[in-house]
C-alpha cells in the first residue's frame, strides 16, 4: 500500500507501509521500537538504536512549527502541473521534522520560520488511484478522522 | 610515514562538449597529466575513475576510458559517491598507494551530462534527495540548498545579495579561467533579476551541468621525488558522512559532514584553518560556499555572510576560495568536479596560475561535497 504515499511516487514496498492506510484514515504516524521505545518520525522498522526489528506505530498530533521552506518554481517530472508550489519542513511537536507541501490555509508569501502550524492528511482528489500526501495548515486546521483501522 | 605526492596534473575544457564523448574527454586530461608528469604509461600501476554512472549511455564507464586511454591490462576501478565521486577517486589513490599495493596511480574525474534529454535531467532531479518520504513532494537540489539558504538568513541575517555576492566573486574569476564555461564577470543586479529557481534561488545562485575531465598522477613518497622536481604533497585526506535525510540533520545551517572532514585532514596534515591560502569549495550554490567559509573554520559559524561582503575571499583576503570560478562559473561535470579542484590547488601551490595566481600560496584545499553533504571530502595540499 506504501504505493498510495505521494502524488509521485517511488518506494512500492517497504516494512512500514501501513502508513500510507493510516494516513488514508487521517493519521499520520511514526514508530516506536518495541525493544527499547526509540520514538521516530517517519517511522522506521529497524531500530537504529537498539537493533530490534519490532515495532509499533504511533500517532502523531500534526502539531508544529515552521523550520524551513522554499517556494519552488523548477519542477522536476510529474510535479510540473502544480508549479510553483512551496515545500515546507516542520519541526513536530513529538520530535522529528517533516517535509510537505503548504495548504491553502496558509499564503507563502506571509509564512515564516517559527510559525505554528498543523500537517494535515490528504487524499489526492484526482484520478482512479488512491494517493495519499499530508499538507502543512494553519494551526487549528480540523480534518475527518475514520475509525480506528485494525491492521495485520 | 611515507607521503603521497602529486606529480601530474591534466584538465580539458569544461562545457557543452557535443565535439567528444566521455572517453575523449577523459583523453585530453589524461594526455595533459601525462605530459605534464613527462612519464610513459609503463610507469603507471592502476587507475581510478570518478564518474557518475547515470548520467552515461554508456553502462560501467570505467571500462571504456581504462581501454580508450591504452591503460589495459592495469587493475581500475569506479568510485561514486555523487558530485564528490573525484575526491573519492583521489581518497582510494591514497590509500593504494600508502598501503603499498601501487606506488603511482592516475585518477581520472569525468562526466558527459549534456547528452541527456531535458525530460531525463528533470525525472534524475526529482530524485535526488531520500526517495521514501521526502522526494514524493517534489523537493529537488536547488530547494534542498534553498531550505538551508532561508535558515541562515532566519538564524544569521545573511542576506540573497550576499550569496549573489558570491557568484559575483566566482565569475570575475571564471571569467579569467581558459577551462570555465562561463567566462563572463556578472552584477548583482543583473544576477538578481534572473528567473526564481526555487527561493530564495535565481538562475545566478546555481551552479550549471557540464562535461568536462581531470586527472591527476599520484605517486608515493621517494617515487615522487625521483620522477617530480616539485611534487605537491596530499598530507590531509579527510572524509565523513551526514544522514540522506536532509530532515534528520542536527540543523540547517551548515554541514556536519564538512565540519568533521575538515577537522580529519587538518589534524593529519597538521595545519589549521588559518593555514589555508587558497581553497576550493563546493559551490553547487551560492549558500552552499558561505556555508564552507564557516564549516572549514575561516569564519565563524554565521559569519560568512560577512565574510564575502568583506572580500575575505578574493585573492588579497584572508583565504582565495574558487579563484579558478567554482563549480558556479567553471561548470560541474560531476564526476570530474573533485579532480578539477585538486588540479587548481596543485597548480597554485607550483605557482602557475598567472593572473589568478595567490601569493605565496604554500598550503590549499579541496571541499568536496556530495548530494547535500551526505559525503565531504576535505584534502590538504602542500608545497615543500
Amino acid at each position: 500500500m506504501f504505493s498510495w504515499f505521494g502524488k509521485v511516487n517511488f518506494v512500492q514496498y517497504t516494512k512500514v507501509s501501513d502508513f500510507a492506510v493510516h494516513l488514508k484514515d487521517g493519521r499520520l504516524m511514526g514508530s516506536v521500537c518495541s525493544g527499547c521505545g526509540f520514538q521516530t518520525f517517519p517511522p522506521r522498522a529497524d531500530c537504529p538504536e537498539c537493533m530490534s526489528d519490532d515495532f509499533e506505530f504511533t500517532e502523531y498530533s500534526g502539531k508544529g512549527e515552521v523550520y524551513t521552506y522554499t517556494k519552488t518554481d523548477a519542477a522536476p517530472t510529474g510535479f510540473d502541473d502544480i508549479a510553483p508550489y512551496t515545500v515546507v519542513v516542520v519541526e513536530l511537536e513529538e520530535g522529528g521534522r517533516l517535509v510537505g507541501w503548504l495548504g491553502d490555509t496558509l499564503d507563502a508569501g506571509t509564512l515564516a520560520i517559527g510559525d505554528a502550524v498543523q500537517v494535515v492528511p490528504r487524499i489526492w482528489e484526482e484520478g482512479e488511484e488512491i494517493k495519499v500526501y499530508f499538507t502543512v495548515d494553519r494551526s487549528g486546521t480540523t480534518w475527518h478522522k475514520a475509525p480506528a483501522a485494525h491492521l495485520g | 610515514m611515507s607521503r603521497v605526492g602529486v606529480i601530474g596534473v591534466g584538465h580539458g575544457t569544461f562545457g557543452r562538449r557535443s565535439d567528444a564523448t566521455v572517453q575523449e574527454l577523459a583523453f585530453e586530461a589524461f594526455r595533459m597529466a601525462m605530459k605534464d608528469a613527462a612519464i610513459e604509461r609503463s610507469v603507471l600501476d592502476a587507475s581510478v575513475i570518478a564518474a557518475v554512472p547515470e548520467y552515461h549511455k554508456q553502462r560501467s564507464v570505467a571500462g571504456v576510458v581504462q581501454e580508450y586511454l591504452n591503460l589495459n591490462p592495469l587493475p581500475t576501478w569506479l568510485t561514486e559517491v555523487a558530485c564528490a565521486s573525484g575526491s573519492a577517486a583521489m581518497r582510494t589513490a591514497w590509500m593504494a598507494i600508502r598501503s603499498g599495493l601501487h606506488d603511482v596511480v592516475a585518477v581520472i574525474g569525468c562526466q558527459k551530462m549534456t547528452e541527456m534529454e531535458t525530460a531525463e535531467i528533470l525525472a534524475l532531479m526529482g530524485r535526488v534527495g531520500e526517495v521514501q518520504w521526502e522526494s514524493v513532494f517534489g523537493t529537488t537540489f536547488p530547494g534542498y540548498y534553498a531550505m538551508f539558504a532561508n535558515r541562515h538568513m532566519h538564524e544569521f541575517g545573511t542576506t540573497h545579495d550576499q550569496m549573489l555576492a558570491v557568484a559575483e566573486k566566482n565569475h570575475y574569476y571564471g571569467a579569467r579561467n581558459p577551462n570555465a564555461l562561463f567566462r563572463k564577470e556578472i552584477t548583482r543586479e543583473k544576477a538578481v533579476a534572473s528567473d526564481p529557481v526555487s527561493s530564495p534561488f535565481c538562475v545566478y545562485d546555481c551552479c550549471a551541468n557540464a562535461d568536462g575531465a581531470a586527472c591527476l598522477i599520484l605517486a608515493k613518497d621517494e617515487v615522487a621525488k625521483e620522477l617530480s622536481k616539485k611534487p605537491i604533497w596530499l598530507d590531509g585526506v579527510g572524509c565523513a558522512t551526514a544522514s540522506m535525510s536532509v530532515l534528520r540533520r542536527p540543523n540547517l545551517v551548515g554541514l556536519p559532514s564538512a565540519q568533521e572532514a575538515s577537522k580529519q585532514a587538518y589534524g593529519m596534515a597538521d595545519v589549521t584553518a588559518a593555514d589555508i591560502k587558497v581553497a576550493e569549495v563546493h559551490d553547487c550554490f551560492t549558500i552552499a560556499e558561505i556555508m564552507a567559509y564557516e564549516d572549514l573554520g575561516f569564519c565563524e559559524k554565521g559569519r560568512g555572510g560577512a565574510f564575502i561582503d568583506d572580500r575575505q575571499s578574493y585573492i588579497g583576503g584572508k583565504v582565495a576560495v574558487n579563484v579558478d570560478g567554482g563549480l558556479k562559473a567553471k561548470g560541474h561535470p560531476i564526476g570530474a568536479t573533485g579532480v578539477s579542484m585538486a588540479y587548481e590547488i596543485v597548480r597554485q601551490l607550483r605557482g602557475e596560475c598567472g593572473e589568478r595566481q595567490v601569493p605565496d600560496a604554500d598550503v590549499g584545499l579541496t571541499h568536496n561535497v556530495g548530494g547535500i553533504g551526505q559525503y565531504t571530502f576535505v584534502h590538504v595540499f602542500k608545497r615543500d
